[in-house]
């Protein structure tokens, strides 16, 4: 207690003089909209609230008082739940409402929903939604700080910056690095949040995976495309590799996973093409077989659990920089 | 045409009589003016207007008389002081009444979006007098019960004409045909499944052999739904980078091509609807230089806007097909000017804002366009890209739907029903969605300024719309 009472004055009257400086934005849309520098200051916020998760006492006062609603209208585990925590560390109210439960299934609109929830004094709005654009359908009709939990095939702007973080932790930087993203890019948020986010700081991209789920018209986003993963990944920096759901893929779109893993997996013999520093990444939940062998997934090149880790961190600036503008 | 019983379309039905009564040649003008001067009749002098008439090649300055709601010949009249009424059309031009050949009018079934009375307020303020409405409503227009209901409707509500379109195939549905033959005796001018697209190639060839025998054309929402999926938004650059799902172009392109293939194998005119691709336009172009019977029609928002619109996730850029790239436009618009299109329309396509104001993926498509597409056209296509003439313009509004739909309308010849359109070229005005007369807000041009629009709408040559006065758009009460 004495111990965490000392430390958060420090933590937080550091960042409110920054974050006059640096940061203006009630919501978190994606990360196109951000600037170099602006995503440059989430991650130094987060650095600070790192810290804050390796004390004994895990809290910080800074969003009191506040209330927090993960309005979740697609299912998920993972982000609903670091969110979840992120908020708690930082003392806010939280309440889940998944679609399940909401009353999107009686045939009210989003719109409406959200409207309720903003009567209900919510200050800030984590939304996941299956359609590209609604976070920021909401934010342009919500007093409320709106935080994009993943659109649709749109973006995971909290995603992106923890990849991010996990990249500039490890290896001290990101300009210059050559970053592959591998696998389902077509329907991918979080290619999306990445490939923005890298290019704006300069690193180097290769998006690898099937043609048919990696269309050309990706090289106008100032990345490269490959179909020959043999060939990219010896001079890979990090390999980021996502999540391949062929049950929920139309079929049209490659053939099988026997043959995903035959012509795109990081088995075991391709991780020996990579050099050894190369960060291995993937945003879980991982198919372990599939996009990545187990081997690999669990050896000393994989920050997966690392990205866990930071994710938190990352979500806890961003609810403190956005839950603070918005009042 | 022998083996079927059914006269070219009439307007109205229950003025069969009086049109062939009055048919050109047999006209008695003699004592139909006498009774105007008894002011038995209601006469209309537009006075000093530039008269662009494609029909009969008449571009001048001249007075144009209307009598007792048909067009009247000026060397007939033998004293024009007479008239009752006077329009002054100085620096104005005066055309044939303007067809939309393309207007969702959302009744019966959807009348908080629009209604046939509200429908028909907009075009006349928009400068139409007569609109072709689609079949897609509640129920659809698949049964000639719901072909009459609608005449009737407008018969009784609507201030300028209607004329309804049966569907191609049973409740839109594709897979068996609606009753073409009742549908075609009961008033339908074409048939469709607009909104939709018939994808069985072989019931869309019996549809078109069907309506050959009855005489009235096909039109068609060209859209293969293998290829477009749940595409929303132009499958290219911005649906790459907003993740949105993508409708190719080879989506439209493919029905093109699979309708100029009918088209000719049937020797009976298809129409495109909303063409939206450059592909589309140079099949068009092709398969009309070999003679077949094929045309496309523009509507406004496929030239006014690209797809890089869509990027604040704002629904009134979504229409289907899509709005697409500037390539796309670029050939559009030289369609347009070297004769590949034939027919200009809005497919106006009234929703309601709660409906629209949802997910992007969510919201229906469509947009109103009675009241901005002529403004549109004449300020992109005549002052900004001078793409073609006013002179054609007007024919692709008029002449054009006229023939493609066999139907009495979009000329000024002497005898023709007295419905006129009265344009100002050079106004400059601004889309001011609070004075739409549409029950819908709908439109991604709101706050446009535009140059040139109508200014006074003319039906059976009564005064239905004008600017600037309060008056609005009625059914004028028939006079015995």
């Amino acid at each position: 207690m004495t111990r965490a009472r000392e430390s958060e004055p420090t933590v937080v009257s550091k960042l409110e003089t920054r974050t006059d400086l640096r940061w203006s934005r009630k919501d978190l849309l994606g990360l196109r909209e951000l600037s170099a520098e602006e995503i440059n200051f989430v991650l130094d916020t987060a650095d600070a609230f790192k810290q804050v998760g390796t004390r004994e006492i895990k809290k910080v006062p800074a969003l009191r008082g506040k209330t927090l609603v993960n309005f979740f209208v697609e299912p998920s585990t993972r982000t609903r739940t670091s969110f979840e925590l992120a908020a708690f560390r930082l003392s806010a109210d939280v309440i889940n409402i998944s679609v399940a439960t909401s009353s999107l299934t009686k045939g009210e609109t989003l719109k409406d929903t959200a409207k309720n929830l903003e009567a209900l004094h919510a200050d800030i709005l984590v939304l996941r939604h299956s359609s590209a654009g609604a976070p920021q359908f909401l934010a342009e009709r919500l007093q409320s700080s709106v935080i994009n939990a993943g659109d649709g095939a749109h973006e995971h702007p909290t995603q992106g910056l923890l990849d991010l973080y996990t990249i500039r932790e490890k290896k001290g930087r990101v300009d210059g690095l050559h970053v592959v993203i591998v696998g389902d890019i077509l329907f991918s948020r979080v290619a999306r949040s990445n490939i923005f986010a890298l290019t704006k700081l300069g690193a180097r991209v290769t998006l690898l995976g099937p043609s048919t789920l990696v269309p050309g018209a990706f090289e106008r986003l100032g990345v490269t495309i490959s179909h020959d993963i043999d060939q990219v990944l010896p001079t890979a920096d990090v390999v980021n590799l996502l999540r391949i759901q062929h049950e929920r893929q139309r079929k049209e779109y490659f053939p099988g996973l026997g043959e995903y893993v035959r012509l795109f997996g990081l088995t075991k013999e391709r991780a020996k093409l990579l050099r050894p520093e190369c960060l291995i990444m993937h945003p879980g939940p991982i198919n372990r077989g599939v996009e990545i062998d187990s081997e690999v997934a669990d050896g000393n090149q994989s920050v997966i659990l690392d990205q866990v880790t930071n994710g938190l961190a990352v979500r806890m600036a961003v609810l403190y920089l956005c839950g603070g503008i918005a009042t | 045409m022998g083996l079927w019983p059914v006269r070219p379309a009439e307007l109205h039905s229950a003025e069969t009589a009086k049109a062939d009564s009055m048919s050109a040649g047999r006209t008695d003008w003699k004592s139909i003016f006498r009774r105007a001067e008894e002011r038995d009749v209601s006469t209309t002098i537009i006075r000093n207007g530039r008269v662009i008439d494609p029909a009969n090649r008449r571009d001048e300055v001249v007075d144009l008389v209307i009598v007792d709601g048909r067009i009247a010949d000026l060397s007939a009249i033998r004293n024009p002081q007479s008239a009752i009424a006077e329009i002054d059309a100085t620096d104005l031009i005066v055309v044939p009444g303007l067809i939309d050949i393309h207007v969702h009018l959302r009744e019966p079934g959807f009348g908080w979006k629009e209604t046939i009375e509200s429908g028909a307020r907009a075009a006349a303020a928009g400068g139409f007098t007569t609109v072709v409405c689609m079949p897609n409503t509640a129920p659809v227009a698949d049964n000639p019960a719901t072909i009459t209901w609608i005449k009737n409707r407008a018969a009784e509500i609507a201030c300028v004409n209607i004329l309804p379109t049966g569907s191609i195939s049973k409740n839109l549905l594709g897979e068996e045909l609606a009753p073409i033959g009742s549908l075609r005796q009961t008033g339908a001018v074409a048939i469709t499944d607009d909104g939709h697209c018939v994808q069985n190639h072989e019931l869309m060839r019996r549809a078109v052999e069907y309506a050959r025998m009855v005489g009235i054309p096909v039109l068609d929402h060209c859209q293969d739904y293998n290829l477009v999926g749940n595409g929303v938004v132009n499958e290219g650059y911005w649906s790459t980078l907003l993740g949105l799902p993508g409708w190719p172009a080879a989506g439209e392109e493919a029905m093109v091509m699979r309708n100029i293939l009918l088209a000719e194998l049937c020797n009976h005119p298809i129409h495109c609807q909303h063409i939206s691709t450059a592909g589309s336009v140079r099949l068009i172009r092709e398969a009309r230089a070999r003679g077949v019977k094929i045309s496309g029609e523009v509507c406004p928002h496929h030239i006014a806007l690209t797809d890089d619109a869509i990027q604040n996730f704002e629904t009134n850029f979504k229409m289907n097909p899509p709005l697409r790239s500037q390539h796309d436009v670029d050939a559009i618009v030289q369609g347009i000017a070297d004769g590949t299109f034939t027919i200009l329309a809005s497919d106006h396509a009234p929703h309601a804002q709660f409906e629209k104001e949802v997910e992007f993926d969510a919201a229906p498509f469509g947009i109103v366009g009675l009241e901005t597409e002529l403004g549109l056209f004449l300020d992109l296509l005549i002052h900004k890209k001078r793409a073609i003439t006013i002179n054609r313009l007007v024919e692709m509004y008029t002449v054009e739907p006229a023939k493609l739909l066999n139907i009495e309308a979009g000329t000024l010849s002497p005898g023709a029903r007295g419905d006129v359109t009265i344009i100002d070229a050079n106004l400059d005005w601004r889309v001011n969605t609070s004075e739409f007369e549409s029950l819908s807000r709908n439109t991604p041009f709101g706050g446009w300024k535009l140059r040139g629009r109508a200014v006074r709408t003319i039906v059976n040559g009564e005064t239905v719309w004008e600017l600037n006065r309060s008056k609005r758009p009625s059914k004028i009460a028939a006079t015995a």
